[in-house]
């Protein structure tokens, strides 16, 4: 084992740059609300994020009334119904999970788990907080105005999006334009500052390839988001201009209620490639800080070193750069020429492989491992049955000829809650009973985590298992109700009703989880400084909960990689990454 | 070690569920039997990816739960398996994505003696515009619709003057013949969807794409609105009889032409 990297034969080396000056706030509200502490900033975006989850679990309760129990509940209008799917779908891809892993996650971790004091530029990471909470402000207000949200479907496409018969296209569109493009430019400046402060602020000893694959995951994800979501600020722009101004960006020539319409010359399509050039990238800035936490999760609770940490770091580069080149499998069937089908068919199935690799590699961690069955542990094995699950069905999607079939039916909805739905909230539960120890110095309990997990999971599984056969039908997806489609059997409406039943116990499992959450802050067992006894740079912080500044007078310095589980010799389980060499461990390797 | 179990038993009711489904796509009645074919493939590997996967991992968690002296071995790296599974896996993705693309070849390459037909999307109907007795469909833009020319057909080309056009009503195809299915639409988005075709594509203002299809079946089928185009999405339904060549020449004599729908 000559060859590997990470040991700690190669030590740190001197420092070289004086520290950076950290303003150190002098008030109650420059401590608790316009903070400019990572940590801070990371509770208020994942507070934030919650709340605005909330909202659209409850627009999935709508959803599935609606679709279980066509006809029952008259206060769901089609109009309403097509509006409940749009917010519920805008508002969980991007200001739940995007928000949470990068704004939330990405805020707490990347500087505690790379030896930094705090972001680089902290007082741009607290303007990306407000920016990103006025841009929810603005997203609930549109629930507010008349005619409501929009009701365009989560893509907003056009010419539909901003034409009369779309609901909410008096100011809901407006609002959920201006919201993105304002959740943009907060991202932004987030953003900036995780590329910069893995980049620039890393202690000493810590080389890229001893990062934990957390940081690993969020870093490139943040590298992808800062270059996908200018594509979204772009076609939201353009679109605001096509309904404010009367511009055709994406507006040809048409007709509404028999009258022709002044645009002309714009293109549908191109607000298409435009949205799938951000949303495909998308799909792996939700999943990349998961596959990266769940890694740790793994290694740290199964008790052994993630296995193959190199050509793990790679498969993370690599899906995200391919993942750029794949963005037209979300448009087959769109009318672009068709020819773009080989091309796009072949870059969709090629990730296939780097991502299996990832799969394997943590199932190869727990191989020979001594597995710890600890609620984080549970979720993280739920990620990978999911992730599994719904990575396996995208080769049907991806697949260009089958898609043809099944684009536009619930096939696709079961596949993209399974992959980008359930299993990275799987990971988020995982980090939140993993990682809230260190956040407030409480465990959170483990009955009502082992409760949670259960019933989330295997709940999940029944909803959106059982949805991809609804799906090949025949059934559409965006249908306001399914039940008089001829090739949909009456068999398939009871399918329907029981997923509808088993979407509201999983809904109400995860208020056991707030109350977990609120209960624990007080009367959770203490957890001390590194109660799962792990190794990254996060747990060795001399106070729990970290202070202001993290590290009190001296930064750590690292001298090996974030996997030293169970080394042969050592006299403990684990060696923190701050620990030199331990005598015994170079005998024995 | 309850998880363990759990894991066995997720494997052995998803393939359960699978074979004992009654769900599954409709009769097929075109000639995209391939798809079919490759759709079934698919569920073979992946299927059989899920249970190995998911297996194994029920097998770690239960031969490597923590008991008292069990210690994890510490193995960084190990190429030649890495290697090997690396190997495997981009076999079974050649083997799915080499059928999909030849299939897809096909789905791209109308053939030459294909009959032309239009489907002219709008919200929330369907209309249809078949060629006349010169076999051609006459030239059509947006700019064109106004009442008295509901689908924006050129009153300039005399191509399109005895093109028929089915405003609302029952769409009637000939069997065993090939038919390109263009497709525009006057308004927003549509996707022409008739299940047992299998083939569907999107309808986009200002553009005219297609597919096409050879029926195999006679009878009966719904056409589905399969891209989201406001409020009535869901009711933009239409009829769909697939007979035989006599019986679409006699149909089509009783429909109605763009010329004398002007007058």
């Amino acid at each position: 084992m000559a060859d590997i990297p990470h040991d700690a034969s190669a030590s740190a080396p001197p420092a070289e740059l004086g520290e950076m000056e950290l303003y150190h706030p002098r008030s109650w509200w420059t401590k608790y609300v316009f903070s400019q502490d990572a940590k801070v900033i990371a509770i208020q975006y994942a507070v934030t994020a919650f709340g605005i989850g909330f909202v659209a679990l409850v627009l999935s309760w709508l959803i599935r009334l609606q679709l279980g129990f066509p006809g029952t509940f008259n206060f769901i209008s089609p109009e309403a119904y097509y509006q409940f799917i749009t917010m519920h779908g805008m508002i969980m891809v991007v200001y739940l999970l995007t928000a949470l892993f990068l704004g939330g996650f990405g805020n707490y971790l990347i500087p505690l788990m790379v030896g930094a004091r705090d972001m680089v530029f902290p007082y741009a990471n607290m303007l990306s907080y407000w920016i990103y909470l006025v841009a929810v402000l603005v997203l609930v207000a549109s629930f507010f105005v008349p005619g409501g949200p929009t009701g365009a479907g989560w893509t907003l496409y056009p010419p539909q999006a901003i034409m009369s018969n779309t609901p909410g296209q008096q100011g809901g569109i407006i609002l959920m334009l201006v919201s993105l493009a304002l959740f943009i430019i907060g991202f932004t400046m987030g953003g900036l500052n995780y590329t910069v402060t893995v980049l620039q602020a890393r202690t000493r000893g810590m080389t890229l390839m001893r990062m934990p694959l957390t940081v690993w995951g969020i870093f490139v994800a943040t590298v992808m988001a800062l270059l996908a979501f200018p594509a979204l600020f772009v076609a939201a722009v353009m679109m605001l201009f096509d309904k404010l101004l009367g511009t055709s960006f994406f507006m040809p020539t048409l007709v509404e209620f028999g009258q022709q319409l002044s645009y002309g010359g714009g293109s549908p399509i191109l607000f298409q490639h435009l949205f799938w050039f951000f949303g495909h990238p998308e799909v792996y800035i939700v999943a990349l800080p998961a596959f990266g936490i769940v890694s740790d999760l793994i290694a740290t609770h199964a008790r052994r070193n993630i296995f193959g940490y190199r050509m793990m770091v790679w498969a993370i580069v690599i899906i995200g750069a391919l993942s750029f080149i794949v963005w037209a499998h979300h448009m087959y069937v769109s009318g672009m020429n068709p020819y773009f089908g080989f091309f796009f068919a072949t870059t969709t199935l090629i990730i296939a492989v780097p991502t299996a690799i990832k799969v394997y590699n943590w199932v190869l961690t727990l191989w020979r491992g001594d597995i710890h069955f600890t609620t984080p542990m549970l979720f993280a094995l739920g990620f990978i049955v999911t992730f599994v699950n719904g990575g396996l069905s995208g080769l049907f999607l991806g697949n260009v000829v089958i898609d043809v079939p099944l684009s536009d039916t619930m096939f696709v909805v079961a596949h993209f809650h399974m992959v980008m739905g359930v299993a990275p909230i799987m990971v988020i539960f995982g980090a939140i009973y993993h990682w809230y120890p260190k956040v407030t110095g409480r465990m959170l309990s483990e009955g009502l985590g082992k409760f949670h997990f259960w019933v989330t999971f295997v709940g999940a599984y029944l909803i959106f298992f059982p949805m991809h056969y609804v799906g090949l039908t025949g059934a559409p997806r965006r249908y306001f109700e399914t039940t008089d489609i001829a090739v949909v059997p009456d068999s398939a409406m009871a399918l329907n009703a029981f997923i509808s039943v088993m979407a509201f116990i999983v809904g109400f499992a995860q208020l056991v989880f707030i109350f977990n959450l609120v209960w624990s802050l007080k009367n959770g067992k203490h957890a001390g400084g590194n109660p799962w006894r792990a190794t990254s740079l996060e747990w060795q912080t001399p106070k729990t909960p970290p202070e202001h500044g993290n590290w009190g007078k001296e930064l750590p310095v690292v001298y090996r990689w974030a996997y030293d589980y169970s080394v042969p010799g050592a006299p403990e389980d684990f060696i923190a990454q701050n620990q030199p060499a331990v005598a015994g461990r170079e005998a024995s390797t | 070690m309850v998880v363990a179990w759990v894991m066995v038993a997720v494997v052995v009711g998803s393939i359960a569920f699978h074979l004992l489904s009654p769900w599954w796509f409709p009769p097929l009645a075109s000639n995209w039997g391939y798809i079919d074919d490759t759709t079934i493939l698919t569920f073979w590997i992946t299927g059989i990816v899920f249970a190995a996967v998911v297996l194994f991992m029920a097998y770690c968690l239960f031969r490597f739960r923590h008991r008292d002296g069990n210690t994890a071995r510490y193995e960084p790296e190990n190429k030649r398996l890495e290697t090997w599974l690396v190997t495997l896996t981009a076999a079974g993705v050649i083997a799915m994505l080499t059928p999909g693309l030849f299939v897809w070849a096909q789905f791209v390459s109308v053939p030459e003696d294909a009959m032309e037909i239009e489907v002219i999307g709008q919200q929330w109907l369907w209309n249809y515009r078949l060629p006349g007795e010169d076999g051609q469909l006459g030239r059509a833009d947006n700019r064109f619709v106004n009442f008295d020319n509901p689908l924006g057909i050129d009153p300039e080309d005399p191509a399109g003057q005895d093109d028929y056009m089915i405003i609302g009503g029952e769409l009637v195809l000939p069997v065993d013949a090939p038919v390109r299915f263009g497709l525009r639409s006057v308004d927003v988005l549509h996707n022409f969807y008739v299940p047992e075709i299998r083939a569907k594509m999107d309808m986009i203002p200002g553009s005219v794409t297609y597919f096409w299809a050879t029926l195999t079946q006679e009878g009966s089928y719904e056409i589905l609105c399969a891209e989201l185009c406001g409020t009535g999405h869901s009711y933009m339904r239409g009829g769909f009889r697939a007979v035989t060549q006599d019986e679409y020449d006699q149909w089509l004599g009783t429909q109605m032409t763009f010329a004398e729908f002007a007058s």
